[in-house]
């Protein structure tokens, strides 16, 4: 989920990086390296191509004829009622949670600003495990939207606090002297500069619900990504998937467009360059009251629910579960092992997929980079269980000894998570800039002194941010995992889902319980070890 | 007519008292410069003036309305004051235009009231309005707030270091555009600034704030010519100190016998003159005989002018006395030099005597 997060700093980032472009002399790019990047976006356009190649295939009077199905229609109907319900309230929520934390004198404000976050690094399908445990008659469309916001509205919450934060308070002052109370205040200035993360942190909300599988089929909602799922397991036939998951991917694209829209030309660019107080905080009087029992209602849904179930069914023997299952040492040994090696295995290889391009966005600035980093992002759209349906038709067909091996799931997790990895990779390798290459160069270090002295001390903080937020993403990943692990191989994600499909609870329990203890600790970690904005995706990153 | 009375005025953060009693009267259309040196308080002064803070103690009246007292605080919004932040802080998603009307009312927004009228005060050509404030330059910017803030007709305008993040060269020409403006719209205006180059050019009266209390007020002339005390006179100026003996409008120094400006003191005392009063000359029998002599230690050359460091030879403790001497630029002398020392006007003393000798600051 949180790969979603970078979307909103690629459209930050690429302000700024235009002034950094021009500083840069012009030079030709290496053709290795040009080559080497364009084989890797080549690569992520890869089960794009193949989608929409399939659904061409499939001829007009077939696919209108699959298409204009009753079944299509509540499926486009659930999907866009789901996506828009669930934006919209996780706008609502993230803007508002985020207003309070940085601007109000609310009590405790950096715990909340603290707890707010942490949700995301549940997984989705782990919050529906623990709402459906808790009762069934949450499989519906209020259930699903309850669990979906309370996984998505920090990808809100997170652009949109870092924006008031780095606001320029003379703004807001400026707006009291000229006679605006702080009502208006906050619709004729504040609101007006939050649009850009307001809007960016929408957007990651609706690619992520259109994309979202393991929470919508625990919840027994029907939306195009648990259809394309189900047809691909009852048919084994991906063309009729294929066509389906072509009508996902218009959704996303229309996504893309409309946000690109509504946010338009206007322009944003902070004009103060100096350094800058801290915002007023407003005092809450007793509004404060009413104000903190919305934040212990939001911390207790989105993980009062899901750590307390996890907890309370670790103390349920597994027959007083609703179907008992076994739990044996063993499996969970494995499956956390093979979570955490896949992970390994895909941050390493996501991050050496990166470089290629992060250097020549960091060097050889221009029209051909530019053009690569964005067919990356705008597969980043494409929900996960089309890449991977896509690479499982694609090895069926093309390269059978791939087919169920641990290296194709790899391959697939690097396409997925690229988008992700980028933004850090290019960040931290901007970190080592020429001149000080030059400079080093100069007091007579040779090349590989040069990476080994300058480069890797400057850029290795950022190189393994990004593989720690890749490892992250991995291990909470639900859809590809189920569609491509080699026969035999569970990892804690599919155990969770596996369980929970048949009502196990109790035996999902201990791998969920597990799952979130690596996600959390590594997100702790990352937070720790790189500050708050490599979780943010380094959001609003100033470089 | 609009007045600013400040009376009384008191601050405190936590433990530490950033203001206190501070009185201060600003004449309807005049521009009041407040000079001080960071931590002063002369921020706090200012977001006092603004109501982005409350006051502790004292009141404030703008125009015979009480702001700000004991019992009341008037919310920014109702103050009728225009405030321009350092950098300007306009919007960045408005148009300068819609920048200029933001405080108007929504039907004069529309029609863009007086926004042309405004643009041409501050110094800037028509076709700027539809512009977005991003390709504005620094002062350009500063000249937009400027307009902004004096869009709804206020009371007051108050100005927090509106110029320290422009470059040299811009900063006069802001400066002196801004200084036209608020004449032009006969505006009452409170200045906040450290400089005191900028405070002394643009205030019609300069109140010094040290420590959190008002120090001097004065017409920049009369604080630069007569500080109150030594430490206003090195911070408004280069200073140079010298111990001496007063007697009836006269000074007895290392550089002679020196007339005294009016009301100084008599006895032991210190005196301090600027750098500038001091002429340099050639050593000639004129002067060698009865003059001062100082021999030149160094010299820093800036083109139009030059700061000379020198050791004065009768130093009346027998070890040696340093001063600094500054020369049109084409004057300048060479290190090594030996030159006769006299002094230009007027010199003041100060009866406490705890300063260094022979020091001299900017």
């Amino acid at each position: 989920m949180a790969d979603l997060a970078t979307q909103a700093n690629a459209n930050t980032a690429a302000l700024s990086a235009q002034t950094d472009r021009a500083a840069v002399a012009r030079r030709g790019a290496p053709t290795g390296l040009l080559t080497a990047a364009g084989l890797v976006a080549l690569l992520v356009l890869l089960p794009l191509g193949f989608t929409v190649l399939q659904g061409v295939e499939f001829g007009w009077a077939n696919a209108v004829e699959l298409l204009v199905r009753p079944l299509v229609g509540e499926l486009l109907l659930n999907t866009l009622m789901i996506v828009g319900a669930a934006t919209l309230a996780s706008a609502v929520i993230g803007l508002g949670a985020a207003w309070f934390v940085e601007r109000t004198l609310l009590p405790g404000h950096r715990v909340w600003g603290v707890l707010v976050v942490v949700p995301l690094a549940i997984p989705a399908f782990i919050s529906s495990f623990a709402w459906v445990s808790l009762s069934l008659s949450l499989q519906d469309f209020g259930g699903a939207v309850l669990v979906i916001v309370s996984a998505y509205y920090p990808l809100v919450y997170l652009p949109v606090a870092a924006a008031l934060r780095g606001m320029d308070p003379a703004l807001e002052e400026s707006a009291r002297t000229l006679g605006c109370g702080p009502l208006r205040c906050f619709f004729r200035v504040i609101l007006p500069q939050l649009r850009p993360a307001l809007l960016g942190g929408m957007l990651l909300v609706a690619l992520g619900v259109l994309s979202e599988f393991g929470a919508f089929t625990l919840l027994r909602f029907r939306t195009f990504t648990t259809e394309i799922y189900a047809e691909y397991r009852t048919s084994f036939d991906s063309s009729g998937a294929s066509l389906l998951a072509c009508v996902l991917i218009v959704l996303c694209l229309a996504c893309l467009a409309a946000e690109l829209k509504v946010r338009g030309g206007a322009r944003y660019d902070r004009l103060d360059r100096g350094t800058r107080r801290a915002a007023t905080r407003y005092p809450l009087g007793w509004a404060r009251w009413p104000v903190l029992g919305a934040f212990s209602a939001l911390i207790v849904a989105t993980l009062g629910v899901p750590l307390g179930m996890i907890v309370y069914w670790l103390t349920q023997h597994a027959v007083a579960a609703v179907t008992p299952a076994d739990v044996s040492i063993e499996l969970l040994i494995s499956a956390t092992s093979s979570s955490i090696g896949l992970g390994l295995a895909g941050a390493i290889f996501t991050t050496i997929l990166a470089l290629p391009l992060g250097f020549l966005l960091a060097r050889y600035p221009g029209r051909l980079p530019n053009f690569l980093e964005r067919t990356i992002f705008i597969a980043q759209g494409i929900p996960g269980i089309v890449i991977a349906l896509a690479i499982v038709s694609l090895a069926i067909r093309a390269v059978q000894p791939l087919y169920q091996t641990a290296s194709l799931l790899v391959i697939a997790y690097s396409i997925m998570f690229l988008p992700l990895a980028m933004v850090s990779v290019r960040a931290a390798l901007l970190q080592a800039q020429p001149r000080l290459e030059d400079t080093a160069r100069a007091l007579g270090l040779n090349w590989l002194q040069v990476v080994w002295r300058v480069m890797l001390p400057l850029a290795g903080p950022g190189l393994g941010a990004a593989a720690a937020m890749v490892f992250i993403a991995i291990v909470t990943e639900l859809t590809t995992t189920l569609l491509l692990a080699p026969i035999g191989t569970q990892t804690l994600a599919t155990q969770v889902w596996v369980d929970t499909s048949t009502l196990a609870f109790a035996a999902a329990a201990p791998y969920a319980g597990l799952l979130v203890l690596i996600s959390l600790a590594s997100t702790w970690l990352l937070m720790s070890l790189f500050g708050k904005s490599a979780v943010l995706g380094s959001s609003q990153r100033q470089v | 007519m609009t007045e600013l009375r400040v009376e009384g005025l008191g601050k405190t953060f936590g433990t530490h008292q950033v203001l206190q009693h501070v009185d201060l009267t600003v004449a309807s259309g005049s521009l009041m410069a407040i000079l001080g040196p960071s931590g002063s308080g002369k921020t706090t002064l200012l977001r006092l003036l603004c109501g982005f803070e409350r006051a502790d103690q004292g009141s404030i009246r703008i125009g015979g309305r009480t702001v700000s007292s004991a019992s009341m605080h008037v919310p920014p919004e109702q103050r009728e004051i225009g405030y321009v932040p350092q950098e300007g802080g306009l919007f960045p998603h408005l148009s300068v235009a819609d920048n200029i009307a933001f405080g108007l009312s929504r039907r004069l927004r529309k029609i863009h009231y007086r926004v042309a009228e405004l643009l041409e005060l501050v110094g800037l050509p028509a076709s700027y309005a539809n512009r977005p404030p991003q390709e504005l330059s620094g002062g350009q910017q500063q000249r937009v707030a400027l307009a902004r803030a004096l869009a709804p007709a206020p009371a007051l305008i108050l100005l927090d270091e509106p110029f320290s993040a422009l470059d040299a060269a811009l900063r006069i020409e802001t400066r002196q555009a801004v200084a036209c403006a608020l004449e032009a719209a006969g505006a009452t205006a409170v200045l906040v600034t450290h400089d005191q180059a900028e405070a002394l050019s643009m205030g019609h009266q300069v109140a010094v704030l040290w420590h959190g209390q008002v120090a001097q007020v004065a017409s920049p002339a009369e604080l630069y010519r007569l500080p109150a005390t030594p430490e206003l006179a090195r911070f408004v100026g280069e200073a140079v100190t010298l111990r001496g003996v007063a007697r009836q409008g006269q000074v007895k120094c290392a550089l002679g016998l020196l007339q005294l400006a009016q009301g100084m003191p008599e006895g032991p005392v210190q005196v301090l003159l600027r750098p500038e009063q001091l002429r340099l000359t050639p050593l000639s029998d004129l002067n060698s005989a009865t003059g001062a002599q100082g021999r030149v230690r160094d010299v820093t050359y800036y083109g139009h002018d030059a700061s000379v460091t020198l050791e004065l030879l009768e130093g009346e403790s027998g070890h040696p006395l340093l001063l600094n001497a500054r020369v049109p630029g084409h004057m300048s002398p060479r290190p090594g030099d030996l030159l006769a020392v006299s002094v230009e006007g007027e010199v003041i003393a100060f009866t406490d005597s705890s300063v260094e000798l022979g020091q001299t600051r900017g």
